[in-house]
């Protein structure tokens, strides 16, 4: 089995430098998920606003892929409105489970394409998903918030 | 080496699989028997014997294959007895697993009857148990308005008894404990905890998943009133455990599932119950499992438990050695072989247990990464993950030299080293 297909440099250096890391305010909705089946976890929070993400922090404890994952998560969704966040998200999520049949796209992915390794190890593919999920649970959640505070200032 | 079984080389012909070579044409190095053993050909052989010649129902054909079937699945049941030093054939009941076995104890203890567990009394476990042995007693705590109490840990992983008398009073009506530790690999003194909860009138449950495969067990001495263990980890096949129990506890316990086999009659006013084991066997067993655990117990028999025993020390006494020689290891649990079991979880700094066994898996060497179902005593320990080596009778020293060699290149790969 070829390790470095799964572990390549972009997905070591994120590990080792992660992005947007600790828990910082404002948020809208925190979140906390966890992989049952190996005990790896996130925490998670959303800010929202005029529907763009305007942060992702975070504290994860996890393996390489898991906390590399989450730091280029928070680098592609950050500053993007939220319909076109959910979008980088179907994309990642499409590429992580086709099995490694799935050409990445760049253009929509940048770094996340060096996940595309992972995608053939089904063992693994639960790592790089913990902190999508768990950012498209609290977005959903700090959207559904977003839209009850305007329908009651509205009112 | 002192204490490796003779004739190692022999006894790993027995078992194919470890002829297997993985991706990358590397040999197959297994150090993941505390997860599940591995099977030697006699178990195999048995099986497809049954399955070829002797299949039928048990206790209910009345055929020539009905008696051959039901012969082979009772002469498993002698033979666990006797693997175990039972007084009683009638004191094995077949389960499922230890899961099983355990829940079976925990569900019957909830339900009218001698030793019913209620409101005010108090169930005793510990802080390494595997979920398998906590999730079972919390549910029957909190259904029964009962309380459930955990022995801690000492720092050095071992059972902390010093409250022995405070931890196990009047009002204790269960201890539940594991013999060895899935984790920690830690020996536990099970004749002396026992011994306090008799006195007290409590009755104890022991958790041998991973005592019964490298131990000899004898379970009057043991001290246990009932005790559970799987059949994968004993060298036999998946889907069979053991629940051994008292014959007078068993006849204290109502039945578990009803259906059919667990009866004696059965009208529409109400039933009567079969008397031990059949009491809680409902419904068609794992026939062919009990008969190829019946060829596992003979094979370990044979080795003699007590020379398996000697050589899972001797493994796991180099183990500890090599380890030791791995920078930023850590090892938890007791770090003297004699005090346990051979399964050796680590930590390994700056590299996650996800990642080591990626890498180890990368040169053939198979160990389990995470939580080992045993999550509070990760928590004691303040560590989220591990990773566990466990090495079985057919272990070598050369294997454990492969694991020691991989750990070093996991460290130069996420550039430790």
């Amino acid at each position: 089995m070829d390790l470095d297909a799964l572990y390549q440099e972009i997905i070591l250096d994120h590990y080792k430098n992660p992005h947007h890391a600790g828990l910082r305010d404002p948020f809208e909705a925190e979140v906390h998920h966890v992989n049952p089946t190996c005990g790896d976890e996130v925490t998670l929070r959303v800010h929202v606003s005029d529907g763009v993400v305007q942060d992702v922090s975070y504290d994860a404890l996890g393996c390489s892929i898991s906390q590399a994952s989450a730091s280029v998560m928070t680098d592609l969704v950050i500053g993007k409105p939220v319909a076109e966040a959910m979008g980088i998200h179907e994309t990642f999520l499409a590429l992580m489970q086709g099995r490694g049949q799935v050409e990445p796209d760049e253009e929509v992915l940048e770094d996340g394409i060096a996940f595309a390794g992972v995608a053939r190890f089904p063992a693994r593919v639960k790592c790089a998903l913990l902190s999508w999920m768990a950012w498209k649970d609290a977005t959903a959640q700090a959207v559904g918030d977003d839209i009850t505070t305007k329908e009651t200032s509205n009112g | 080496m002192d204490g490796l079984l003779p004739d190692l080389e022999l006894i790993r012909k027995d078992f194919p699989i470890l002829q297997r070579t993985l991706a990358g044409g590397h040999p197959l190095v297994y150090l993941d028997s505390a997860n599940t053993s591995q099977k030697p050909q006699v178990v195999i052989d048995t099986m497809v014997d049954h399955l070829e010649r002797h299949n039928a129902n048990v206790a209910r054909a009345m055929h020539q294959l009905g008696a051959e079937s039901s012969e082979a699945f009772e002469a498993a049941r002698d033979k666990v007895a006797s693997f175990i030093k039972a007084p009683s054939r009638d004191e094995v009941v077949f389960t499922k697993n230890a899961s099983e076995a355990l829940n079976l104890v925990a569900n019957t203890l909830a339900w009218k009857g001698p030793l019913q567990v209620g409101e005010g009394d108090e169930v005793v476990i510990t802080e390494m148990e595997h979920h398998s042995n906590i999730v079972p007693w919390q549910l029957l705590t909190e259904r029964t308005g009962a309380t459930l109490r955990w022995f801690g840990l000492t720092d050095d992983g071992h059972l902390d008894t010093s409250n022995i008398d405070d931890m196990i009073t009047e009002r204790t009506k269960v201890v539940s404990l594991t013999w060895v530790s899935n984790m920690l690999g830690t020996v536990n003194p099970v004749a002396e905890i026992a011994r306090r909860a008799h006195e007290v009138g409590a009755i104890v449950v022991v958790d041998a998943s991973q005592a019964a495969p490298q131990l000899p067990v004898d379970v009057v001495a043991s001290g246990a009133d009932l005790l559970a263990f799987t059949g994968h980890k004993v060298v036999g096949p998946t889907g069979i455990g053991v629940l051994w129990g008292k014959r007078e506890v068993l006849d204290q316990l109502p039945p578990f599932l009803g259906g059919g086999e667990m009866i004696e009659t059965v009208t529409m006013a109400r039933s009567t119950y079969a008397g031990i084991p059949h009491k809680f066997e409902a419904g068609t067993p794992p026939i062919v499992e009990a008969v190829g655990l019946g060829a596992a117990v003979d094979y370990l028999s044979h080795l003699g438990m007590e020379n398996v025993h000697a050589h899972e020390q001797a493994i796991t006494a180099y183990a500890l050695e090599g380890l030791a020689t791995v920078p930023g290891l850590t090892v938890l649990g007791p770090l003297d072989a004699t005090q346990r079991g051979g399964a050796v979880a680590f930590e390994l700094e700056g590299v996650h247990p996800h990642d080591v066994a990626q890498v180890l898996d990368s040169r053939g060497i198979a160990v389990r990464a995470g939580h080992h179902c045993a999550k509070p005593a990760h928590a004691r320990f303040g560590v989220q993950s591990s990773t566990r080596a466990s090495s079985y009778l057919y272990t070598t020293p050369a294997e454990i030299d492969a694991l020691v060699e991989g750990l070093e290149y996991a460290r130069s790969y996420f550039k430790l080293a």
